[in-house]
């Protein structure tokens, strides 16, 4: 049997980089296979050399034994070659079926797609309105789009990058099953991840990246993580230490939130209450598209539409407060995007400084800028969080993104706030990253300063949280303490379906 | 055929297309010479050679490039901050009727006193027209590149209204066009027996405090990341609406200072005409000059030479007036072409 697809000697040179340097690949029928590697080590380059999105200056390629070249992302999908991104290219204004339909073959109906659409997503489980306008949906929301857009093609090699980040425990199981069924009956996969325990459980193969080199093709059922992290960095994954904390006082009181939806498509806050004391790390779990962006909006001030008292810092209503205005008062924020709203892209990182970190300290009152001050704390954060970038004369659009949110988190710890509200703190940042992120913010904590951290990735929070709160249809579930709580338990709240409060000793 | 962004547009490119953008303007220019029947080297040198002669046409050209620097410096700001003001023209109308105004209140007795009054009620007026800009937009969302363009042709006609009926000279032999004002209301000139008045100087430190104030102050940065990405300054906290404001009161005062400077500068008086669509050609001006202060000024100098090139064309080679806006049209699409061609690469094929 030929393999489905035979990679030989990939390289492609970039003016300053090699990404990927002879790489070779073999992937059969029916395989899943993993492709290993931190950020950086060429595994997207790769992908696109697949998919058509990229010309390898060397190598070749065979499809079931046949040599192809493919010059175009279309040729790809004539082959049956289907690639769902981690970054999304959907068009924001229009709805999902529209969106689909502009890769589909032209002559098929909207409403043709439109069921299309439904029956896909009904069979593998990844709920989905087609008639959403793409712009309404969380980041979550749009990978689904994606998988079932590739799903939609019947592809005989589909490529996933990172697709479990923004799925519930049991929606990544129903997805492994559905991944696996699609398997059965012949399609390849081509699993990119750096979550290893998902690779071991998952894939049959699996290929590790360095540098744009292979660093070893093996079983991962056989690995044990500290092997595959060993192969892919080169040295054992940095541990992150927690110790039980020491609360301290109330820092930010979320009292009761109600807020409607900002359009038809939003999620209204219930009554969303919750506590966060100096020297604690809060979690919210949840599912993407659940309130989350609402509930970060309200608390970081760029949605001041809240009453004045259902947002409490040290004991002030600041519910209608402007985001510098919540600032001054110690409370920071980063938030999910990091291009476009934590980072203006075409700005150097000194200037993107100023974003959050201008105030009396640093201005001055003449509201003067002095690039040297900036440059010197965007210098300062370069240094201490280990930001790979050119400098802070570097456009923010010049670094990687787990570099871009090592520097953002940066940017706010380094304001020494009182309260610091995180979302997503490691999507898509690669594993020594994503532990020095982790570990910057338990010192953050150990510190005495009152962390919130909305994140969709249970594993995160469960390693670095004290209490856990689920977000669910813009209703919030009462805390649990995380050293108590249970995978499963937190899975089952994701749904909304969680006790009642005073019906659960845990509820806080 | 079909386009494709490019991995990593050239900088070196960016920096060089109002260059070539010139380049091609020329090169279209002399097929139109070719085309016309005319001597296409003597063409050029009516373009390029003739307005900078001499001292005299070296002045003439300041003169020229004085209001388009004002008016583009204001409109870059407001370009920078994404907010699409296209009616410089009309600030510039309704500062040189606030100007004007003022003027036709000089008489010798009042002195030189006046001269600063004549140029505040300029930037005022343009402050005022621009305001409505903004006043719409922020309040009911109006779109403000509809609306700035509507406004200078009701500030045109406001001031045809002004000079056809009260303000008309009674000893104009019905001219529409008011008295001359008075030489004390009139903007000193710099070189004697010429045009250049102290306009040009003040355009200058106009250049400079615009440089300052986006390069230098947290009001203008806050204004730049409002126009690069909305949902930062949202994080950021930076108030859109102030944005929105801020910038078209800059546009509208500066194109309003030219107004008043060109009524009691070069004009002497309020004519149907003050402008030859100097608020329209600074939006050329504002974007060859890549919306940089010291970029504005290379650019309106060179918009100046196809204002006097098309009035040495008509007289010298008989060839319409028209030209110039050719000419500033080929620039800004030749420009507008280049930077596309920067980002974006054609391919053959499908």
């Amino acid at each position: 049997m030929h393999p489905r697809l035979q990679l030989d000697g990939i390289t492609k040179r970039y003016p300053a980089v090699v990404a990927n340097d002879e790489v070779s690949l073999t992937v059969m029928p029916g395989e899943i296979h993993a492709v290993l590697g931190e950020n950086g080590a060429g595994k997207s380059t790769l992908m696109k050399a697949i998919y058509g999105a990229v010309r390898p200056d060397a190598g070749t390629i065979h499809w079931n034994g046949v040599p192809i070249d493919v010059r175009s992302p279309a040729e790809a999908r004539t082959h049956g070659i289907s690639m769902v991104f981690q970054h999304f290219s959907l068009f924001d204004s229009l709805t999902v079926a529209e969106n689909v339909l502009l890769g589909l073959d032209r002559s098929v109906s909207l409403a043709a797609v439109t069921e299309g659409i439904r029956d896909k997503a009904g069979e593998y489980g990844l709920e989905i309105d087609p008639r959403r306008p793409v712009h309404t949906l969380s980041v979550g929301e749009r990978q689904r789009v994606e998988i079932v857009r590739a799903l939609l093609t019947d592809p005989r090699l589909l490529i996933l990058d990172e697709p479990t980040s923004v799925l519930t425990p049991q929606a990544v199981e129903r997805l492994f099953v559905t991944l696996r069924q699609l398997a059965s009956t012949g399609c390849s996969i081509l699993y990119i991840s750096h979550k290893l325990d998902e690779i071991r459980a998952l894939c049959h193969r699996c290929t590790v990246l360095r540098a744009g080199r292979v660093a070893g093709v093996v079983d991962p059922a056989v690995q044990t993580n500290a092997e595959l992290s060993r192969l892919m960095i080169g040295a054992e994954p940095p541990r992150v230490e927690h110790r039980p904390r020491t609360p301290g006082a109330l820092a930010l009181r979320v009292d009761a939130l109600s807020l409607p939806a900002r359009d038809a498509h939003g999620v209204a806050l219930e009554a969303v209450s919750l506590d966060v004391h100096a020297g604690e790390i809060v979690g919210v779990a949840g599912v993407s598209g659940n309130g989350q962006a609402e509930l970060l909006a309200a608390l970081s001030g760029e949605d001041p539409r809240a009453a004045a008292s259902a947002v409490q810092l040290q004991g002030r209503g600041v519910g209608r407060a402007s985001p510098a205005a919540r600032r001054r008062l110690g409370l920071h924020f980063v938030p999910e995007e990091r291009l476009g709203r934590g980072a203006v892209p075409s700005l150097s990182l000194a200037q993107n400084v100023l974003l959050t970190r201008a105030d009396a300290r640093t201005l001055g009152r003449a509201g003067w800028i002095s690039h040297a001050r900036f440059e010197a704390i965007a210098r300062a954060v370069i240094a201490r969080f280990g930001v790979k970038a050119g400098g802070p004369g570097a456009p923010a659009a010049s670094l990687s993104g787990g570099n871009l949110q090592k520097f953002i988190v940066g940017r706010e710890v380094d304001a020494d706030p009182k309260v610091l509200v995180v979302a997503q703190p490691t999507w898509g940042v690669d594993v020594g990253a994503a532990a020095q992120i982790r570990a910057e913010l338990l010192a953050l904590r150990d510190a005495g300063c009152a962390l919130l951290v909305v994140s969709e990735e249970l594993d995160e929070l469960f390693e670095i949280t004290d209490r856990l709160h689920v977000i669910a249809r813009g209703r919030l579930s009462p805390s649990i303490e995380t050293a108590r709580a249970t995978v499963e338990q937190v899975g089952v709240w994701m749904s909304g379906l969680w006790p009642a409060a005073g019906e659960t000793a845990d509820a806080h | 055929m079909r386009i494709e962004a490019r991995a990593e547009p050239s900088r070196l490119m960016a920096w060089l297309s109002p260059v070539l953008a010139l380049a091609i303007t020329v090169l279209v220019g002399v097929a139109l010479f070719v085309l016309l029947g005319k001597d296409p080297v003597k063409g050029l040198l009516v373009f390029f050679h003739e307005p900078v002669r001499n001292v005299y046409a070296l002045t003439e050209l300041g003169v020229k490039a004085t209001p388009l620097v004002l008016c583009a410096l204001g409109l870059a700001a407001c370009f920078r901050a994404n907010v699409w003001n296209i009616g410089a023209e009309g600030q510039l109308v309704a500062g040189a009727i606030a100007g004007g105004g003022v003027a036709l209140l000089a008489t010798p007795e009042t002195g030189r006193a006046l001269l600063p009054l004549i140029l505040v009620a300029g930037v005022l007026g343009g402050i005022a027209w621009a305001g409505i800009v903004a006043l719409l937009r922020d309040r009911f969302n109006a779109n403000e590149i509809l609306v700035s363009l509507m406004l200078v042709y009701v500030a045109q006609l406001a001031l045809s209204f002004l000079v056809h009926g009260p303000w008309k000279d009674p000893q104009g032999y019905n001219f529409p066009q008011t008295r001359m004002f008075v030489p004390e209301a009139l903007v000193p000139v710099l070189v004697p027996s010429s045009r250049l008045h102290l306009g040009a100087p003040i355009a200058l430190v106009a250049v400079a405090v615009t440089w300052v104030f986006m390069f230098r102050t947290f009001a203008g940065y806050q204004l730049q990341v409002g126009g690069l990405a909305p949902l930062a300054a949202r994080y950021a906290g930076f108030s859109s609406r102030r944005a929105l404001w801020t910038s078209l009161s800059i546009s509208g005062g500066f194109a309003g200072l030219a107004g008043a400077l060109e009524a009691a500068g070069p004009l002497g008086q309020l004519t149907p005409h003050v402008s030859p669509g100097y608020g329209f050609a600074a939006i050329i001006v504002a974007f060859v000059g890549r919306l940089h202060p010291v970029g504005i000024v290379l650019a309106a100098l060179l918009m100046s030479m196809f204002y006097i090139g098309g009035e040495l064309a008509q007289s010298r080679l008989g060839l319409p007036n028209a030209l110039t806006g050719v000419f500033q049209g080929l620039l800004l699409v030749a420009l507008l072409a280049c930077d596309t061609l920067i980002h974006y690469r054609i391919r053959p094929g499908r």
